[in-house]
This record gives structure tokens, sequence and C-alpha cells, in this order.
């Protein structure tokens, strides 16, 4: 399979199932295009025919380009056949059991009420409440005991707002590090916060214990402050931004994202962009919203439109900066294509229930974050381990042959198979697809591809 | 004449031959954990071997 596309003066060519990327001239372009359906005849007359006035492109350019085509096929570079089927599932089968990533609910809670919130203002449609350190330390022996050899072990601490359990947290990871050397593990945390708690104390912890920080900031102060208020529905701007600037400031270089979320009130996201960057922040995402069909904050088809044009306008930005030596990072458009995963990981699916699964203040395990709170889908506890194996076979099952909308696309072998999360709150089965999240996710590839290819060119 | 220009990537059906170690970092795609995909992702043997 092939996907073909022209952005930013390319015509870009991507061989789906050998990871190939082409750049093609127009002609090489229309002979790629029908090559599969036609004869070489076909194609040369077709082509002859519809360059004849171009004076620079003449007979036997067509037929040189053909040949060219014809090569690349031949060494596995064009129309590979997807033969992977057989090997999906290998990986999760090769690591059934085996546990590498936990999500810790550390607080039920939110010192923030922001109506657009999945987590319903951190309490997951529950009741509030915060994990113990007795709770907390048992999952991370969980973890430990469920990860088998694998050495790194993700961890991120996570709410409703976890810094209003700090005292947990540090805690947590003090009591990680001491034991990681013995189990011969290397624990990775992360941190996701609205900010409002941060205090020197907070950024030491973070940049010496951390090494992710999500920090969530929507951009613009009004579209920040329409969503992000507290309980007596002050916006929160004003009270974060400076944190942030001095914890981003004091971090060396160590990961941090500034992650927004565009709305229905902001399709326009590429503004937010901008005042990201003007504050100082160079690390940014910003993300669709996540939210139930007909809430006011969901994005509607004209707003698609309005973003898919944003995504190419900032792909062009960051090109922009990238020359003048201003270079900022958009995480969506981070791709690493000579060391990106193997193919087993790509086909695999996100591991959501079977090597990655979140756990609630009182120990439940889910599937992850987002399944928090759906009865059906509670897999267990850190106690007992996982008991409802039927659900967590549903996500056992879940790769990029599961769905057979995936099974035609030219992304699959980027995304795996999309989030299960978003199926199931779109479709009802984990098994289905959002398909505004794949229109999304087609577009920030196609631009992320274009502006790697800009870049390699470039040098 | 050139009229193709290929980009130097990583080559999937060779990576079917020595991959799978299951060391690369959870790809969650959904709210507040940004959206990874796989693209975005770093081959962990790769990175060690780099």
């Amino acid at each position: 399979m092939i996907h073909q596309y022209k952005l930013g003066g390319y015509n870009i060519v991507l061989d789906v199932c050998s990871g190939a990327i082409h750049v093609v001239d127009e002609v090489a372009y229309d002979v790629i295009e029908a090559f599969e359906s036609k004869t070489a005849d076909e194609i040369i007359s077709l082509l002859s025919e519809k360059y004849k006035n171009r004076e620079d492109i003449s007979l036997s350019d067509i037929k040189e380009c053909y040949e060219q085509v014809k090569s690349l096929k031949e060494a596995g570079k064009l129309f590979t056949e997807d033969n992977f089927e057989s090997m999906a599932g290998k990986l999760k089968e090769k690591t059934s059991g085996v546990v590498k990533a936990l999500c810790l609910h550390i607080a039920h809670t939110c010192n923030l009420n922001c109506s657009y919130c999945f987590a319903s203002q951190g309490k997951y449609h529950g009741e509030r409440a915060v994990m113990s350190y007795e709770v907390g330390k048992r999952a991370l022996d969980f973890l430990i005991e469920n990860s088998g050899k694998r050495r790194n072990l993700e961890v991120d601490f996570f709410g409703g707002e976890p810094l209003m359990n700090f005292d947990v947290v540090k805690r947590l990871v003090k009591y990680a590090r001491e034991v990681e050397g013995k189990y011969n593990k290397n624990f990775r945390f992360t941190l996701t916060t609205n900010g409002v708690l941060i205090d020197d104390d907070v950024i030491d912890f973070a940049n010496k214990e951390m090494s992710n920080v999500v920090l969530s900031l929507d951009g613009r102060r009004e579209i920040h402050d329409r969503f992000r208020v507290d309980y007596a529905g002050n916006g929160s701007f004003d009270k974060i931004v400076p944190k942030f600037q001095r914890l981003v400031e004091s971090r060396g270089g160590k990961n941090y994202y500034m992650r927004g979320t565009f709305t229905h009130a902001n399709p326009d996201f590429l503004e937010d962009i901008k005042v990201m960057l003007d504050l100082g922040f160079n690390e940014l995402s910003m993300e669709p919203v996540v939210c139930a069909p007909g809430d006011p904050a969901e994005l509607t088809d004209s707003d698609m439109e309005i973003v898919k044009d944003q995504y190419e306008k900032l792909a062009n930005l960051m090109l922009k900066r990238h020359k003048a030596g201003e270079p900022f990072t958009f995480y969506h458009y981070m791709i690493d294509l000579t060391g990106g995963p193997c193919i087993y990981k790509r086909i695999s699916g996100c591991g959501s229930g079977t090597e990655y699964m979140a756990v609630t203040p009182w120990g439940d395990l889910y599937p992850c974050h987002q399944f928090v709170g759906e009865d059906k889908y509670k897999l267990g506890n850190i106690y007992d381990g996982v008991t409802n194996t039927a659900a967590q076979c549903e996500f056992a099952e879940c790769n990029v042959y599961s769905r057979k909308e995936c099974r035609d696309c030219w992304a699959r072998l980027y995304c795996s198979g999309g989030c299960a999360a978003n199926a199931y709150h779109a479709t009802g089965t984990v098994k289905g697809i959002y398909k505004k999240g794949c229109e999304l996710f087609k577009k920030r590839m196609e631009c992320a591809i274009m502006l790697e290819i800009a870049k390699q060119l470039e040098n | 004449m050139e009229h193709i220009k290929t980009i130097e990537t990583r080559n999937l059906c060779d990576s079917a031959k020595n991959g799978g170690c299951g060391e690369c970092q959870t790809s969650c795609q959904s709210a507040c954990k940004t959206s990874c995909g796989i693209a975005n992702q770093q081959c962990e043997s790769n990175k060690e071997s780099k």
C-alpha cells in the first residue's frame, strides 16, 4: 500500500509497509499513482498526452521515471505488501502478563473546576478521594512483581490534581528509588499538573525526579480562563503562568510539555501556540478535546476543517522558526524516521489493559485512566491482580488488524490502531474507531512527515 | 535525471527480524497523556546501540 499527498511544495509518497518515504517530481507522482492499475504502455501513453505541451518533460523522461519506480518496487521500497498480520499479537503473547506502566490516580479531586474535564473535575464520576501511601506503595510493588525482565518502568502521577497529595507522591518516589536497584529496575516518573500548587519545593522535586512533566495551559488567557477556572469561577491563567515559567526555566533541558486542549471555542489553536511561544515555552502539545457527543465543547464538522488548516499553518511556522534558529517542538509532530519503533510495536496496539493500567485511590485496576469509573472494565486490584480476564482479553486482542477500518488505512503503522478509550466512547466498543480522531491523526502525520522531509533535504 | 529522492527511514520489514524486545514506552493516545502515537516514540534498543 502507498499513500501519496502534496504538501509544503513537496510531492510525497509513503510506502506504508516498508516505511520508505519518497519525494518525487510530478511525473513520478503520476507514474506511481497509475502503476498498479495500468500497464507500462498505458502509463507512458497517458503521461505523454498529459505532458505533451511541456518542453521540460520528454518521452524519455517518462520512460526513465517508469523504470525508476519499477526498480524501487523490486527493491521493496514501493508497493510493499503487508505480510505482518501473522505477527500481530506476538509481542503481547511474548510479554503476556507483563505490566510495565501504571497511571497512579494519586488524587481523585481537583482544585480547578474545568467543565470540559473528561474526568469530571477529577472525581471520575465517583467520590472525591486521595491515594494513601500504603495503596501507592502496594501499586509500585505490584508493578515490580509483574514487570518480568522489563527494566524500564513508567509511572505517571495523575489525577484530578496530583499535587493535592504531594506528600504521598514524594514518599512513593523515595520508596521506588530505594528498591529499584535491588530489582534491576529503572523507574521513569511523570507528573501531570494544572500548576496551581507549584512552589519551590515542587519545582526542585520535579526537576530531580520527574523524567517528564506535563503542564496544562490552553494558550490565550481568554481561552484558558473560559474552561480552566477555580470553584469560585475565577480563571487560573495569571496564577499558573508565572509558576510554569519558573519551573521550565529551572528544568535545565529536562523534558516537559506545555499541554493545551482545543475545543469548539478555539479551533484556531495556532493562536494559542503562539501565546505559549511568547511566554517562553517551546515544548508544546495541543490536543483536541475528548468529550461526550453533543457537549458544547465538541469540535463540529466545520471546526475540523479549520483545525486541519491550522495543522498545516503550524508546520509552516515550525519550519520558518527552525530555519531562523528558533525551533520549537510540537509533540504530535515528533517522528523518528530512522530510530522509531519496530514493526511488532507498530502493530500491537497501545498496550492499555495489558502492559499499561490505571490504579484508583482504592487500588482498583482499570485498562487506562480513561476507563476509570466504567464498572465493566474494572480489571481487578493491586492485591489480587487481574481477575476480570474477559475484559482484559478484549484489550489484549486490540491490534492493527482487529479493526476493519484500520486494514485499509495508510496511517495504521504510525498510530497502531488508535485509542481504545476514544473508540469506546465514540462507538461503544474498544474495537471501533473514533473517526474524527483518525482524521486529525492522519493530517498530523502528513504534516510531521513533510517537516522531516524539509529538514532532511535542507541538510 | 533524478525523479525520486528516497528519505532515510527505518526499514520496517527488516525490523521484524530483530524487533520485539518490548522495552519501549507505552503509547498512550488519549486525554492528558498528550496522545503519543507510535510514530513519535523511539526504539529503546536502537537508542542504546546509538
